[in-house]
């Protein structure tokens, strides 16, 4: 089951990672993604650090780490179609973390995200 | 905050579907469920609608009305032919740039274009003529419309036969179901276009008229920006103000022979001193192309750098972003002359300095009928 941040990420737990893209929400807020840059595998982040750079046509965002880990993988693909991600949120990943941690209760489930963004 | 205002198109923007965005103290649409990057290639292959209602309009009548705006404006205006339209600025004392805008004669008056922004200043500016005999009207009740891409001619000739014969900088009324057009064969995305002042009560209904041709899309600011962007218009507050001179703006251009040293109608406008030594003398820096190497756009503010490290900046970008017809990003900057054409310079972006070509503006080539 996906969790959701309130940056509009979605989580995916995959065994002891999480799987890390952002949300349909996100994408129609920022317009046509057209750059991003990934963070490197094996940086250690901690939660709320500034890891991907995304922009759009209009501006420049981040993506934070939803949690203190390590980078495991990113979707080395991404930053040459950046479109990808306006076209399918859900279905593009950004990066894996393995967590210090794995507790994702705080974390909001569809339901409580999709109340969130109204 | 005072109260945003709203066009005559404002429930046809929100029936399209657009995003609406504060801008300049009125509520316009950035984009439109197409999207900035669909908007602005639409506009380069057939033909975009722009509400550019927000910008001020405004009526210069009066004995020796083109004499009396030569006196803030460094523009060719007493030679400028009925039914023609031309570009100018409005100066001040220091020799900066309190605005850019479209002048046409229309004979018995001059009407001017100005921006949104500065609208009120401007008035206020022109005002001065007063002295000189002349009436300052800003025009009430009409909205203005810019229709631009290669198939704008027929589109709008399907609408108002006559506008075909237009060329470039042409302008002239056309009578559109009883109410009278003013149209110009001019616009700010580099594309053949018009723009189109309406009487208020029929601008619904004529903008309804071109969006129901399969080839018009509406357009948005977002959109806007980009398509002027590569087509290297500077826009006001960005990429000029008060601090920056004609010549380092790029816009010497816009004063012609006459106007300077030497001229028949020499000076004469607020800083002539200052701006005509610059232009004769050549100017240290300008407003130049950027092509940064990579993917990253680099945005207004961003600091450009000679070298990989160290070093004071040798400037800033003021206008920047991604170009969709270039299909990469895109920037301007006002930088020294010294450095040349197709020289590399580097922009620090994140604590980092990328590449960045220098390079000819405009980015994407102007398709306008001369």
């Amino acid at each position: 089951m996906l969790k959701y941040t309130e940056d509009h990420e979605w989580l995916k737990q995959d065994g002891d990672e999480i799987i890390v893209g952002i949300t349909a929400y996100a994408t129609e807020q920022l317009g046509d993604v057209v750059f991003i840059e990934l963070p490197e595998v094996g940086r250690e982040v901690d939660a709320g650090e500034e890891i991907v750079v995304i922009e759009s046509v209009k501006a420049a965002s981040d993506i934070v780490a939803p949690v203190a880990g390590t980078i495991t993988a990113v979707n080395e693909a991404l930053p040459d179609t950046p479109g990808a991600v306006n076209e399918d949120a859900l279905g593009t990943w950004f990066f894996r973390i393995k967590p210090a941690s794995m507790d994702l209760d705080g974390f909001m489930d569809e339901a409580a995200y999709n109340e969130m963004i109204g | 905050m005072a109260e945003l205002r709203r066009t005559k198109l404002y429930d046809l923007h929100i029936a399209q579907g657009a995003k609406m965005v504060p801008f300049a103290g009125w509520e316009m649409p950035v984009q439109y469920p197409m999207g900035v990057m669909g908007e602005h290639l639409h506009t380069r292959t057939k033909a975009g609608l722009f509400d550019v209602s927000h910008m001020g309009q405004v009526i210069l009548r009066g004995e020796n009305v083109a004499k009396a705006l030569e006196t803030l404006v460094p523009a060719d205006v007493v030679g400028l032919g009925q039914g023609r339209q031309r570009y100018g600025l409005f100066t001040n004392a220091a020799g900066g740039i309190l605005d850019d805008l479209m002048i046409a004669n229309k004979g018995d008056h001059l009407f001017l274009v100005v921006n949104a922004a500065c609208v009120d200043q401007d008035i206020a500016h022109l005002r001065q003529l007063e002295a000189q005999g002349i009436s300052v009207e800003p025009v009430a009740g009409r909205a203005l419309v810019a229709l631009q891409g290669p198939e704008a001619e027929t589109v709008l000739s399907a609408l108002v036969p006559g506008v075909e014969a237009m060329k470039f900088m042409d302008v002239a009324e056309f009578d559109w179901q009883g109410t009278t057009l003013w149209i110009s064969r001019s616009g700010y995305t580099g594309e053949d276009g018009f723009e189109i002042s309406i009487p208020e009560g029929v601008t619904e209904e004529f903008a309804t008229a071109l969006l129901a041709q399969d080839e018009v899309a509406p357009i948005g600011l977002g959109a806007r920006d980009s398509l002027r962007l590569e087509a290297g218009m500077p826009l006001y507050g960005h990429d000029m103000d008060t601090e920056t001179s004609p010549a380092a703006a790029a816009l010497g251009w816009s004063i012609p022979k006459v106007r300077r040293l030497g001229g028949a109608r020499e000076g004469g406008f607020p800083g002539a001193d200052a701006i005509l030594s610059e232009l004769a003398a050549g100017a240290a820096k300008t407003r130049r192309g950027l092509r940064p190497e990579g993917r990253a756009p680099i945005r207004e503010g961003v600091e450009i750098f000679a070298g990989t490290e160290g070093g004071e900046a040798v400037g800033k970008v003021c206008s920047g972003g991604f170009g969709p017809s270039v299909g990469g990003p895109i920037a301007m900057a006002i930088l020294p002359l010294e450095l040349a054409e197709g020289a590399t310079v580097y922009a620090e972006l994140r604590g980092k300095r990328l590449p960045v070509l220098l390079t000819p503006i405009p980015f994407h080539k102007p398709s306008y009928k001369r």
